[in-house]
C-alpha cells in the first residue's frame, strides 16, 4: 500500500484549473519532491493533501484515509511545516511544542520526553525556554520541523523548507531532513524552488507545470533520460540559440540563463559545436561541458528557468537592466 | 468536544496576555484615568437627578468599560494570529472549530475579567461599598457580559481581513458600544433616537446589572438584565462559531 495516493486529483478556482488530474503514489519512507514554477499548483496540491482545501474532483488518500471524507483522522497522522512561519513568537520554543502536543492529544507523560528528544534532534535544547521572538529564521524553521513531528505523523509536509535561509543553515536543515525517514519512520513530501535541494534530498520528484505532472521519477532517472552530457554556452547573441536545433549532434536546445545544448555524445561533440557555429556565424563566448543536473531536467520539461521565476520584481528589473547594459 | 483542546487554546490566550505587560498596564491606567479624572471633573460639574455621587454612578460603568475594551481586543486578536500565520497551525490541528472558538472566548473572557476585577477593587476609593456577596455577583455578571463581547470581537475579526481594520472597529464598534451603554450617563435621559441602539447593546444590560449590584440603582430589574445577557451570550457565540466556520 502507498502512504500517499492521489487519483485524478483536481482543483478548480472559477475558470482556472490549478491542479489538473494529478495521480501520484508515494511509498513509505520516501522523500518526494514537488517541483514547479510559481503558480504551477504545488501549494494547492499540498493544501488538498493536508485537508485545508477540498478537491473539486478526484481523490487523495493518506495511509488509506480519504482526505475529503476523513479530514479529522488525516490531521492526526500528518505533520505540516508551512512556507510562512506559523509559530507563536510570544511563547517559548518549548511552549509552542507543548501546545502542539496538547492539541494533537499526545499523552502528557510521553509528550515531555518526546519534546526533549525532538529539541535535541534539531539542536534547540539549550534555547528551548527562550521566547521565539528572539530566534533566528533558521531556528524557527528547526522548531517548526520539530513541532511537525511531535505526534509521530506518518507523513510530514514541508512547504519550501529552506526558503530565505542562508546556505549554512540550509545545509543543516537538509541534514535533519535526511535523517527523518529512518529515525522517525516518516514519509516526506516537500515542495522546493531549489534544484540542488531536490536532487540531494528526494528519492522521487514530480515536476509540475500548469497543474499537471510533466515528469516523474528519481532525480537520477530523470537526469539520465535527458541525456549523458550537456554543453552550456554563452553566446554573443542569445536569440540565435535555436539555430543549433538543426545540428545533428544536438538533441535539444534549452534557453535559460545560459544556452543549454543536450548532446547526443559528449566530448566528441565539442569540435562539432565550434564548426557548426563558425559555419552559421554564431559567436561563442564560452563553453562548458558538464553532466546534466536536475535543473537541466527542469528546463527541459518546463522550458523556463526556475530561478528567473523565483526572483522578485526588483531582481527581474535589475536583470533586465543588466542585460540591456550588456548589449 | 475535547476539554483538553479548549484548555490549550485558553491557556495560550492567558499566557500571551500575561507576557504583554505594556498593554496590560496601559489598559488598567486608561480605566483609572476615566474613573478619577473624567469622573472627578464631571462629578464636580454636577449632574442633575442622580441619586448618588457621579463618581459612584460612573464606577460600574468603568468596570464595564474595561471589560468591553479588553474583550473586544482579545476577540479581534484573531486577526493578528492570522497575520503571523499562527492561526494555520491551529486550523490544521485535530481541534474542531467549536473547540477553537470556545477556547478563544473563554480565554478572552478570563483576561477581560482579570482587568475588570482589578478596577472593581478600586471601588472603595470612589465610594463604592464592596462586600463578599456583591463582588461574587459582579464577577458572575462580568463573565456573562464578556462572553458576548469577546464573541462580537471574533465576529468583527472575521469581517475585517487585516489589522488596519482595528481603527475602524474602535470607531464604529467599541466607542459607540461604550457611549450608548449607560456607562457614562443615565440612558433614560438620552435623546429618543439613541434608544434602539441602547436597547440592542448587550453592554447596556451588563452596566445596569453591575450598577444594581454595586450602587443599588438601575433601570431594569436585575434578573431581566441577567436573562438578556445570557440570551445575548448564546446568540453572539453561535454567530461567532459560524463566522469561524466560514473562514478559509
Amino acid at each position: 500500500m502507498y502512504v500517499i495516493e492521489t487519483n485524478n486529483l483536481t482543483k478548480k478556482f472559477k475558470d482556472i484549473v490549478a491542479v489538473d488530474g494529478l495521480s501520484i503514489q508515494i511509498g513509505e519512507g520516501e522523500v518526494f519532491g514537488l517541483l514547479g514554477p510559481n503558480g504551477a499548483g504545488k501549494s494547492t496540491t499540498l493544501n488538498m493533501l493536508c485537508t485545508i482545501m477540498k478537491p473539486t474532483s478526484g481523490t487523495a488518500a493518506i495511509n488509506g484515509l480519504d482526505v475529503d471524507c476523513h479530514p479529522h483522522e488525516v490531521r492526526q497522522i500528518i505533520g505540516i511545516v508551512f512556507q510562512d512561519t506559523s509559530i507563536d513568537n510570544r511563547l517559548t520554543g518549548r511552549e509552542n511544542l507543548q501546545m502542539h502536543a496538547e492539541l494533537y492529544g499526545v499523552e502528557r507523560k510521553l509528550a515531555k520526553d518526546r519534546i526533549g528528544e525532538l529539541l535535541r534532534l534539531v539542536e534547540l535544547d539549550d534555547r528551548a525556554d527562550e521566547i521565539v521572538k528572539n530566534y533566528s529564521g533558521g531556528m524557527r524553521r528547526r522548531l517548526e520541523i520539530a513541532r511537525g513531528l511531535i505526534h509521530h505523523p506518518k507523513v510530514l509536509f514541508l512547504d519550501e523548507p529552506t526558503i530565505g535561509l542562508d546556505p549554512q543553515t540550509r545545509a543543516k536543515i537538509w541534514d535533519y531532513i535526511k535523517r527523518l525517514p529512518t529515525e522517525e519512520k516518516v514519509t516526506i513530501i516537500l515542495t522546493t524552488h531549489y534544484m540542488e535541494e531536490a536532487q540531494g534530498l528526494c528519492d522521487c520528484v514530480g515536476i509540475i507545470d500548469h497543474g499537471k505532472i510533466v515528469a516523474l521519477g528519481s532525480p537520477k532517472e530523470l537526469i539520465r533520460e535527458i541525456g549523458e552530457d550537456v554543453a552550456s554556452l554563452t553566446l554573443e547573441d542569445k536569440s540565435r540559440a535555436k539555430e543549433f536545433e538543426s545540428a545533428s549532434f544536438v538533441k535539444k536546445v534549452n534557453v535559460g540563463e545560459q544556452v543549454m545544448l543536450v548532446l547526443t555524445d559528449g566530448a566528441s561533440s565539442i569540435p562539432k559545436i565550434f564548426e557548426f557555429a563558425a559555419q552559421k556565424g554564431i559567436k561563442i563566448q564560452s563553453l562548458e561541458l558538464r553532466t546534466p543536473t536536475l535543473n537541466d531536467v527542469f528546463l527541459h520539461y518546463v522550458g523556463r528557468d526556475l530561478r528567473h521565476e523565483h526572483s522578485d520584481g526588483k531582481d527581474r528589473l535589475k536583470m533586465t537592466m543588466h542585460r540591456r547594459g550588456m548589449r | 468536544m475535547r476539554v483538553r483542546a479548549v484548555k490549550t487554546i485558553w491557556l495560550r490566550e492567558v499566557k500571551v496576555y500575561y507576557r504583554d505587560k505594556g498593554s496590560r498596564i496601559s489598559s488598567i491606567a486608561r480605566s483609572i484615568l476615566w474613573l478619577l479624572v473624567f469622573g472627578g471633573g464631571f462629578g464636580a460639574a454636577r449632574f442633575q437627578g442622580l441619586q448618588v455621587g457621579y463618581q459612584e454612578f460612573l464606577f460600574p460603568g468603568i468596570v464595564a468599560m474595561s471589560l468591553l475594551f479588553t474583550s473586544i481586543r482579545s476577540g479581534i486578536s484573531v486577526i493578528w494570529d492570522k497575520e503571523f500565520g499562527f492561526m494555520k497551525e491551529i486550523l490544521v490541528s485535530p481541534a474542531s472549530r467549536f473547540e477553537i472558538m470556545a477556547g478563544k472566548v473563554l480565554g478572552g473572557s478570563t483576561i477581560a475579567m482579570t482587568e475588570a476585577i482589578i478596577i472593581l477593587l478600586l471601588g472603595p476609593f470612589v465610594g463604592a461599598k464592596l462586600t463578599v456577596s456583591n463582588v461574587i455577583i459582579s464577577i458572575a455578571i462580568m463573565f456573562l457580559t464578556s462572553l458576548s463581547l469577546v464573541s462580537i470581537g471574533l465576529i468583527a475579526s472575521s469581517i475585517m481581513k487585516t489589522f488596519e481594520g482595528f481603527n475602524t472597529i474602535m470607531t464604529f464598534l467599541i466607542m459607540p458600544m461604550f457611549f450608548l451603554s449607560g456607562a457614562l450617563f443615565p440612558v433614560d435621559k438620552m435623546p429618543s433616537w439613541m434608544a434602539p441602539v441602547v436597547a440592542i447593546n448587550p453592554l447596556t444590560y451588563g452596566v445596569d446589572a453591575m450598577r444594581w449590584t454595586l450602587v443599588g440603582i438601575g433601570n431594569h430589574d436585575i434578573l431581566t438584565d441577567i436573562g438578556i445577557l445570557a440570551v445575548a451570550a448564546l446568540a453572539t457565540m453561535s454567530l461567532g462559531v459560524r463566522a469561524f466556520n466560514s473562514r478559509e
